[in-house]
């Protein structure tokens, strides 16, 4: 069964942002969502957790494994996110919280979804901060965020998402804020963790880079509508849409002749 | 063909395991870094307390006519011996700087000179006053600061709703009423109309006061386990509370709705909310604690504000505490008590500074440690 299952997604935030969006992620397996900002790549995945604004018009189904997410009450969401879907996301000096220890964080959700005690959830913190490839994990928990450099930020919150044991993980832009030094490592990360867990990836990304070195499919997006689905190697060695040319023919070192701009 | 690869993504597979620089700190953690900040801000201030002494030092100084003359008043000033005593005890016949020494050393052994309104010393004066105004001041910024947070936390929450609309024009009229017409308006309305509450003074006439510890009659009337005596020092503050509640919450509201709602749209809170925290969670965790620094900022600003805000609810209410002795003194031209009163009333900002500078290190983590 898919881990997640978006049928004809239609946001509309005063103006239709995302338009009759279909996309399935299965277990272990990274999806890349591409396309430029404004595309409706981060509205969609905020849909997947019901975070959008009151205001938004969103229908279509999304559903998570049996459960439809669309329509559902802050209290049952609540039982979704964290627990069964989590989120990294793109900048964590913003996403995490500078007054409160990595160790609070990365415990609270787990003591709410898991029922576990305080000494439980620390032993497991800890776990998951080893996991994660965070340097000397003890200590690691009673310090801030700030005291981290950026690539180690990201670590703990992939921890943090990761904690509940999730099916399906929403990554926007996870690297984006990041040197370009630490951006494989988080990628690498990323990708093993989907591997030995059977995680299902959303990766929102702008950047074709980040995709062509760690996803297994590949869904272009543009002005709020699919535009190219494909494997990652049908996509790159054969791409079908023009707006996906332009894309690869912006990457850096691209092979890919310069493409006529889509307008 | 192979497929493209991009700079970042081409050194995935020789990357160390964990490629990030090293974490956190690497100079060797000092003793307390808590203390080290607490220290300098305490050194910041006794530069500030001297800077307060030489002010009303200068003001003794700027009184039009004979200094010795306003401080003894006029039948004092006429007697020769008293006036070379009092030049004597006080050095006014040296120059300007030793005399400056001198009323600083007369001021850390606690002599502020004798109030010619009360005719005792200053010191003595202030000791009952200073308490009387904390005590309105402190119960006035608790009452405001949880019914503020309420009201702007909510109105946050449902922005550009009906309940935002009603908390923003209720905090503006709190605002915008002049604090006077409020303490007058509310004494003839609650105290000589209704008769609810008692309208003057810190206590009924027939009780008699706590014995001294802490000076604040509701908590000292506590400590002496006298159910009825706290209850009447409550009772008489419930108006001059109420008076300066009005703006302070108005103040307060304003600025916590603005606080609340730039955290509420915060990656840290859509982190929270995607982690399935329950919404009371989210709140206290995780909104609060995140705008609780400009709340601090503003609180200490609304505390200064309430000092002196009380001189004229003080006075409506015959409360015997600095704004009534500040006013009785400026009315008499008793010039050792205007300076007793401005040297408390610097006094106070400072101690007030400093313990908003203690407790930003207390809720930031960044202040503490960087």
């Amino acid at each position: 069964m898919s881990a997640l299952t978006i049928t004809d997604l239609n946001v509309d935030l005063g103006r239709p942002v995302v338009r009759g969006l279909s996309l399935t992620l299965e277990p272990g397996k990274i999806q890349g969502l591409a396309g430029e900002s404004g595309s409706g790549k981060t509205v969609t995945s905020l849909a997947v957790l019901g975070l959008l604004p009151r205001t938004a018009r969103v229908t279509g189904s999304i559903r998570v494994g049996e459960t439809e997410i669309i329509g559902l009450r802050t209290g049952a969401l609540n039982r979704v996110r964290g627990r069964r879907v989590a989120m990294v996301f793109q900048d964590p000096s913003a996403s995490l919280h500078p007054q409160l220890t990595v160790g609070h964080q990365l415990t609270d959700h787990v003591r709410t979804h898991m029922k576990l005690d305080r000494k439980a959830a620390k032993a497991h913190a800890l776990e998951l901060l080893e996991r994660v490839r965070v340097p000397d994990p003890e200590a690691a928990l009673g310090r801030y965020p700030h005291q981290f450099s950026g690539g180690q930020r990201q670590r703990v919150a992939i921890a943090i998402a990761l904690a509940c044991d999730p099916d399906v993980l929403l990554a926007d832009e996870p690297t984006t804020a990041l040197d370009v030094t630490v951006q494989a490592g988080i990628l690498r990360l990323i990708r093993d963790l989907a591997d030995e867990r059977r995680l299902a990836v959303l990766l929102v990304t702008h950047d074709l880079g980040v995709l062509s070195a760690i996803a297994d499919d590949i869904a272009v997006m543009r002005q709020g509508v699919i535009v190219e689905s494909a494997t990652r190697a049908e996509l790159f060695i054969n791409p079908q849409h023009a707006y996906t040319r332009e894309l690869l023919s912006a990457m850096p070192g691209s092979p890919y002749e310069e493409a006529p701009r889509v307008d | 063909m192979t497929l493209p690869r991009t700079q970042k993504t081409s050194r995935a597979p020789g990357e160390r395991p964990a490629g990030d620089p090293p974490a956190g700190r690497s100079r060797p953690r000092r003793t307390s870094p808590l203390l080290g900040y607490l220290l300098r801000r305490l050194g910041t201030s006794v530069l500030l307390l001297l800077g307060v002494t030489i002010v009303t030092f200068a003001l003794t100084n700027l009184v039009p006519g004979n200094p010795v003359a306003a401080a003894l008043g006029e039948g004092a000033a006429s007697n020769p011996e008293t006036v070379a005593a009092y030049v004597k005890r006080y050095g006014l016949d040296q120059p300007l700087p030793v005399q400056y020494l001198t009323y600083l050393g007369n001021l850390l052994q606690g002599d502020l000179g004798r109030s010619l309104a009360t005719g005792r010393p200053v010191t003595t004066d202030l000791a009952t006053a200073i308490p009387a105004t904390l005590e309105i001041a402190v119960l006035t910024i608790i009452v405001s600061l949880l019914v503020a947070t309420v009201l702007g936390t909510v109105a946050a929450y449902r922005r550009g709703m009906v309940t935002d609309q009603v908390v923003r024009v209720v905090s503006l009229v709190g605002l915008s009423l002049p604090t006077f017409w409020l303490a007058l308006v509310s004494f003839n309305f609650f105290f000589l109309q209704l008769r609810v509450v008692p309208g003057s003074g810190r206590l009924t006439a027939t009780l008699t006061p706590p014995p001294t510890v802490t000076g604040l009659f509701t908590v000292d009337f506590l400590l002496n386990g006298d159910g009825v005596g706290f209850v009447d020092a409550l009772a008489h503050l419930t108006l001059p509370v109420f008076v300066l509640s009005l703006f302070t919450v108005g103040l307060l509201t304003r600025f916590i709705r603005t606080s609340v709602l730039e955290v509420l749209g915060s990656d840290y809170v859509r982190a929270a909310r995607a982690k399935g925290l329950s919404p009371m969670r989210i709140v206290f965790d995780y909104v609060l604690r995140g705008a609780s620094l400009p709340i601090l900022t503003i609180v200490g600003i609304a505390f200064g504000a309430l000092l002196s805000g009380t001189v004229l609810v003080e006075s409506v209410f015959a409360w015997p505490g600095l704004g009534t002795y500040a006013y009785n003194a400026a009315r008499n031209l008793d010039l050792p008590g205007i300076m007793g009163v401005g040297l408390v009333v610097g006094f106070i900002y400072l101690g007030l500074n400093f313990i908003v500078d203690l407790l930003y290190g207390l809720l930031d983590p960044r202040v503490r440690l960087a």
